[in-house]
């Protein structure tokens, strides 16, 4: 039997949704039918709509798609204004004031406390600067993700911005793939050294010679949620650049016709592979969905990987690199993604001033100002808001990704962002950093959904709950020793159910072990491939320190963790279009 | 009257008559049915399925328990049910 989504796609999905969205937004939140509210909701996210989470009705989450992450001049300053004058709640955040903008592992943006009522006049903004927010969540192609610096790389073989551009250009607003079983992500690198993350997408195009030409290999079926996370298969098949369009359309087409719409936790195409193989995937492509005769894999650079390689070359972009052309690009740490919307301003004329104008995302949560000429890289470097996101940051401060959490997901177990802030500040207070580590990664997702990428991080910490001194807390799942690179590994889940104020205690105790166990420049993935499942454990031990953390109840409870009066009952949603409470005698 | 049930956000909450009524992340004491202790304390990863059983409504939580680390599907657990006046959550000790 098709599922409530699935039926509510059939009457209603796609391009479609935007009049009726208009249209509530015209009427106003309480516009929409009680009883059809979560059938809008599960509409609305194909214009890049989430509804928040309970206690925070009628303010939604808003998802901006920038392929491969570039924001082209002028772009970050619009986003800028979008965030300042229509992304603020009724209590600020105390980490980072009233209005921010979240960069995500996906290279997209999120803003949060958008109010129905404003979407209109958000879309004609964003459109009119060539943004926007389609299919940025939903059933359908997500935001292209690949190399962040495609076209401006010393190391790449295939400019993979234009392909990107392309494949964005073709299925965006296609009536055609519109409405696929499930989400749809895709990768492009063109870079030798791995940082599309192919391996964690749906389809990945990797660069791979055949026969002396350059083009892609294909792989199909990785992803990372419900604790089923798979790497993508090599399907075989090598595509020349101008083939790419088609073979991606073929394998959205299979998945299509293919994927499960029965059950929703079996949909993704990761689940389809598991069950027909590699090969039987590739049997069908050539059957059922292309003209030509497929070509074998083509010889691949995987070999050369070093991107979150676990070694101590690049394994992100953060820093000052070469372009191709003289110039240079600037990678800058965003701690947990996240920056406030006065820091944005001032991001963008920086990029103005310095660059091009142009910033990119990258699948880090970090910025990249691109195009400095040499001559006025030392001005930059010298500018001040770099004194907070840094082209050299502390390993610990680089190193923290964190999803949205409980703040505002309906999904998450635990809060996050503010948490993972408080950890790496006190790891970098309180914890040596093992001789020659340089980046290493501590990713915090609050539920298997791992927007956060935990399992390809060195320490992956995974929403749970426990109990401690006989009450429910926030816990944690720890896992260790993931990464990508030429051979790819995720996590080992490790310890389970640590309370979340004893994990900075675990990660110092396991740091100490690694240097005081570690033989000679082994690295931390290297040291932890060798531990057996009973050394693993043994590593460490969680433990309470002076680290202190107010967010051990339960956040999922409160209508805003932050507030003062956090209860449900104390929150002011839903409200109308001003912001003001609509209440139930309305 | 009929009383419509769902399971939203990726099976992260039950939603009855359109109001999401119960989440994971809660800890729910469990009576002998779910592991090996006598009292379980069933932390909710996900939602397997939800129904009714006369005017209660019932779901199959997967988890595991906090005492023991039991994980799996638990049976049939009581959430609410559904009076004259709307919906009421159960408290305490499910069985």
């Amino acid at each position: 039997m098709p599922t409530d989504v699935e039926q509510w796609k059939d009457e209603v999905y796609g391009n479609e949704i935007r009049e009726h969205l208009f249209r509530f937004a015209e009427e106003g939140w309480d516009a929409i039918p009680e009883e059809e509210e979560d059938a809008w909701f599960e509409r609305f996210k194909w214009w890049g709509l989430y509804h928040q989470r309970k206690g925070q009705e009628s303010y939604f989450m808003m998802r901006i798609g920038t392929p491969n992450g570039v924001l082209e001049p002028g772009q970050l300053r619009t986003v800028a204004e979008v965030a300042d004058e229509y992304a603020r709640g009724p209590v600020d955040n105390p980490e980072f004031g009233a209005a921010y903008c979240d960069w995500t592992t996906r290279q997209s943006i999120q803003l949060h406390w958008i109010k129905l009522e404003d979407v209109p006049d958000i879309f004609e903004k964003l459109e009119s600067n060539g943004l926007t927010t389609q299919q940025a969540c939903g059933d359908s192609w997500r935001n292209i993700v690949g190399c962040p610096v495609a076209g401006k790389d010393t190391h790449e073989h295939v400019d993979a911005w234009p392909v990107a551009e392309e494949l964005h250009e073709t299925f965006k607003g296609n009536d055609d793939y519109s409405n696929l079983p499930r989400k749809w992500k895709v990768s492009v690198t063109g870079c030798d050294q791995g940082c599309g993350q192919g391996d964690i997408n749906d389809l990945a195009f990797e660069p791979a010679e055949k026969d002396g030409e350059l083009g892609f290999n294909v792989r199909i079926g990785g992803g990372l949620a419900r604790k089923e996370p798979r790497f993508a298969r090599d399907v075989d098949i090598w595509v020349p650049e101008e083939k790419v369009t088609d073979i991606a359309g073929a394998a959205t087409e299979l998945f299509h016709d293919h994927g499960d719409r029965e059950d929703r936790y079996n949909a993704r195409i990761k689940f389809l592979v598991d069950e027909w193989g590699a090969d039987k995937v590739r049997r069908v492509l050539q059957e059922d969905y292309v003209d030509w005769e497929l070509e074998s894999a083509g010889d691949d650079l995987r070999d050369q990987y070093t991107y979150n390689a676990g070694g101590h070359e690049h394994g992100d972009h953060v820093g000052v690199h070469e372009q191709p052309d003289g110039n240079y690009y600037v990678g800058l740490n965003v701690l947990v993604g996240r920056q406030g919307v006065d820091d944005v301003y001032e991001l963008a004329d920086l990029a103005d001033e310095y660059g091009s104008g142009e910033v990119r995302l990258t699948q880090r949560q970090n910025v990249i100002v691109t195009d400095i000429p040499e001559e006025d890289l030392d001005d930059f470097l010298a500018a001040d808001l770099l004194d907070d996101y840094s082209p050299d940051p502390h390993p610990f401060m680089r190193g923290s990704i964190a999803c949205t959490g409980t703040e505002y997901c309906s999904l998450s177990i635990v809060e996050t962002k503010n948490r993972q802030v408080r950890y790496a500040r006190w790891l970098k207070e309180n914890v040596d950093v093992p001789d020659g580590v340089t980046d290493f990664h501590i990713h915090l997702s609050g539920c298997t959904a791992s927007c956060a990428q935990p399992q390809i991080a060195d320490v992956s910490l995974r929403g749970m709950k426990t109990r401690k001194d006989g009450e429910p807390v926030e816990a944690l799942d720890v896992g260790l020793g993931g990464g990508l690179g030429e051979n790819p590994q995720f996590a080992e889940w490790v310890e389970m159910r640590v309370p979340a104020d004893e994990v900075p205690g675990y990660i110092q105790n396991l740091l100490a072990t690694y240097e005081d166990e570690r033989e000679g420049e082994e690295t931390f993935r290297e040291f932890i491939q060798r531990q057996d499942e009973d050394a693993l454990q043994a590593l460490a031990d969680p433990e309470e320190t002076d680290y202190e953390d107010p967010y051990m109840h339960n956040t999922k409870m409160t209508w805003y963790p932050y507030a003062d009066e956090d209860d449900m009952g104390s929150s002011p949603a839903p409200t109308n279009g001003d912001g003001e409470p609509i209440s139930a005698d309305d | 009257m009929a009383t419509r049930l769902r399971l939203l956000d990726d099976a992260a909450w039950v939603s009855v008559n359109d109001e999401r009524a119960v989440g994971t992340s809660e800890v729910w004491p469990v009576a002998e049915t779910f592991c090996s202790c006598e009292l379980a304390w069933l932390v909710v990863e996900a939602f397997v399925d939800v129904g009714v059983n006369g005017r209660r409504v019932e779901a199959r939580p997967h988890g595991h328990c906090l005492n023991c680390g039991e994980s799996g599907t638990a049976p049939w657990l009581p959430v609410g049910k559904v009076t004259d006046d709307g919906f009421r959550l159960v408290e305490g000790v499910r069985r």
